[in-house]
């Protein structure tokens, strides 16, 4: 009787399955790992081909120098300060926007109004325009139409108008993923909508907006295409925002591809972008959380 | 003394221990008749509430004796919620949601035009079932809403901040980490905050929606015997699945019940009535089915 049991449950009916099952996942598993390593690895290769490329000619001399024949020689102050100035004007005209919009979206939009939907729906039509449009327009609109010429302004703005679906998108996220209870509760309490966005919605909805913010950022400071046509490739050290300004990432794209030897400077830029952004994007991390706190416990 | 107790816990003598006991220290007894000869503070009239044309409560008209503490009582769905709600509009916030026939509170008409809807709420509190503490400081959940309302001066602030903690007895619990973020506090320690951040706004009402249904059974405790404290300085509105709580606690009970398609109220009256002489069959069902 029970060695039929045992003759039963040791038969091949019973042990393929766990065969397979273990094969699945083991290949399941794998595969993730894989994925995994192929990623990581992708992003190691990147910054190690940049880091080594581009550290030898990095130097105080080349963040603080002004860029000479062509850019082969000397360095890129000048560009250095032209792309802050750019990523400046893009994010403080992007960000108040981006956040309003979403505010007006979630906060004083009923769900599924024909309003709110069209708006949704331009948002993401233009989250997929390629950014070589984004720079056509730019340059008719801003240069041409608003005759700011080839300047920080123009540029600034073209990459605000590029980055500003992503931002609207993720503040309505971040802005929908806050608890209704804290919108229930604080009208309870008698506050103002205003106040219950302003005290508690935004600070809960902050992780998603600054999410939003670095991903613009880095969005904007790797433009190129839209640039060219709206600041210009100008590489002397800008005077106002309506100067024209060259911002590093069409530095390192000049450097690559119109100047013969430039490349060695190509990769210095572009490590000095990196780090640019890097440390735009703890500052961000840092300031909110600061913010955070102090809204936590004081006014 | 206190003219809002139950007949059962009047003391015999003004002077014991139990009636000691009983004479609060902090904000005075409302003015007003005691329960034997109430006055209405809410009325509700041929109230109906739909949520997107689907009828949730049709009919329905009782009084919100002043001083007193109501007790609504009902099976799950039958809009006991969306009742609460529509008493200081917090139902404007639901889209979709129509509210119909009259509710005047202090012989007012709610929807009046021109009422200011945010004075009303601060005039009505509201808890709610799950503690809903903010993700600020215990200090700064309590102080927002003054602030909000005008309260500016750190001093008044600090000693609003005091009282009403020692009020809801969270006081000696938290007086040490004012600063530490509310929602690290246990879930009975948070509704007793909101309990505070609501009484600090000094309302006239307070709604409560199952405040003690996500508590542990002491944490339940403590905060029934805060509810009772609040007797005769608030008039309270409580909705409870708990018959023995309400029975306990309360000096008048509503029955709903799901009619036809809507909620309705099938009786009012007296807490001892109801659970004791219930003049409908339903409400004896329930009321012994439940105990059972
Ligand atoms: N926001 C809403 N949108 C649509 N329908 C709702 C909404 N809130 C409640 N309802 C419906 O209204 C009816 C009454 O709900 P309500 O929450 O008031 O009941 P309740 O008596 O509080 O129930 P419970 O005891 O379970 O809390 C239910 O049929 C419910 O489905
Ligand atoms: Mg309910």
């Amino acid at each position: 009787m029970i060695n039929a049991h045992l003759r039963k449950a040791l038969s091949k009916q019973t042990w393929q399955p766990a065969i397979r099952d273990w094969l699945k996942n083991t290949l399941a598993t794998g595969l993730i790992n894989l994925t995994a390593l192929v990623v990581s690895g992708l992003f190691v290769w990147l910054l190690s081909d940049v880091v080594l490329h581009g550290l030898p000619k990095l130097s105080w001399g080349f963040v603080f120098d002004a860029p000479r024949n062509a850019g082969r020689a000397g360095g890129i102050a000048p560009i250095i300060v032209s792309t802050s100035w750019i990523l400046l004007v893009a994010i403080a005209a992007a960000a108040p926007l981006g956040l309003a919009t979403a505010v007006l979206l979630t906060e004083f939009t009923r769900p599924a109004s024909r309003f709110g939907r069209c708006v949704e729906a331009s948002v993401g039509v233009l989250a997929g325009v390629p950014s070589i449009v984004f720079g056509l327009f730019g340059n008719a609109f801003f240069c041409v139409y608003l005759k700011l010429g080839f300047s920080i302004l123009s540029g600034g703005l073209t990459l605000a108008c590029m980055v500003l679906p992503i931002l609207i998108h993720t503040a309505v996220e971040g802005l929908r993923a806050a608890p209704d209870e804290y919108r229930q509760a604080a009208a309870a309490l008698g506050m103002s909508r205003s106040a219950a966005l302003l005290h508690l919605l935004i600070p809960a909805a902050a992780p998603a907006l600054l999410a939003g913010l670095l991903l613009g950022i880095g969005r904007a400071g790797a433009e190129t295409a839209a640039l060219i046509f709206t600041s210009g490739y100008v590489d002397r050290m800008p005077g106002s925002w309506l100067d024209s300004g060259r911002a590093l990432s069409v530095h390192i794209y000049d450097l690559s591809m119109n100047v013969a030897g430039g490349d060695a400077n190509a990769y210095a830029s572009a490590l000095v972008l990196i780090v640019l952004l890097l440390t735009i994007n703890s500052l961000a991390m840092a300031l909110t959380q600061h913010w955070l706190h102090k809204k936590m416990i004081r006014l | 003394m206190n003219p809002f107790l139950l007949d059962s816990e009047l003391p015999a003598d003004p002077n014991s221990a139990e009636a000691q006991q009983n004479a609060y220290t902090l904000g005075p007894i409302q003015a007003g008749p005691a329960c034997c000869e109430p006055t209405p503070l809410i009325s509700v009239e041929a109230l109906s509430l739909s949520y997107a044309g689907k009828p949730a409560l049709s009919d329905i008209s009782l009084d919100i004796y002043q001083g007193c503490i109501t007790a609504l009582i009902g099976p799950s769905g039958c809009g006991k919620t969306s009742f609460l709600s529509a008493l200081n509009r917090l139902t404007d916030l639901i889209p979709g949601c129509r509210v119909s026939g009259r509710i005047h509170y202090k012989s007012r008409d709610i929807h009046a035009t021109g009422q200011d809807v945010q004075g009303l709420r601060r005039d009505i509190g509201m808890i709610f079932q799950k503690p809903t503490p903010f993700p600020l400081s215990i200090r700064r959940n309590i102080e927002l809403p003054l602030r909000e309302h005008g309260m500016r001066h750190a001093a008044d602030l600090e000693q609003r901040v005091q009282q009403v903690l020692q009020d809801v007895g969270l006081w000696a619990e938290v007086k040490d980490r004012l600063d530490a973020p509310a929602q690290a506090l246990s879930g009975g320690q948070q509704q007793r905050l909101c309990i505070a951040r609501a009484l600090a706004l000094q309302p006239k009402v307070l709604l409560m929606d199952e405040p003690c249904s996500a508590l542990d059974p002491l944490s339940s405790g403590v905060v029934e015997d805060l509810i009772q404290s609040l007797r005769g300085r608030y008039t309270v509105v409580i909705v409870t699945h708990n018959l023995a709580q309400a029975r306990r606690i309360a000096n008048y009970a509503g029955f709903f019940w799901v009619g036809e398609q809507a909620g309705c109220l099938v009786e009012f009256g007296r807490c001892r009535q109801i659970f004791e002489t219930p003049r409908h069959e339903l409400t004896a069902a329930y009321v012994n089915g439940a105990r059972g």
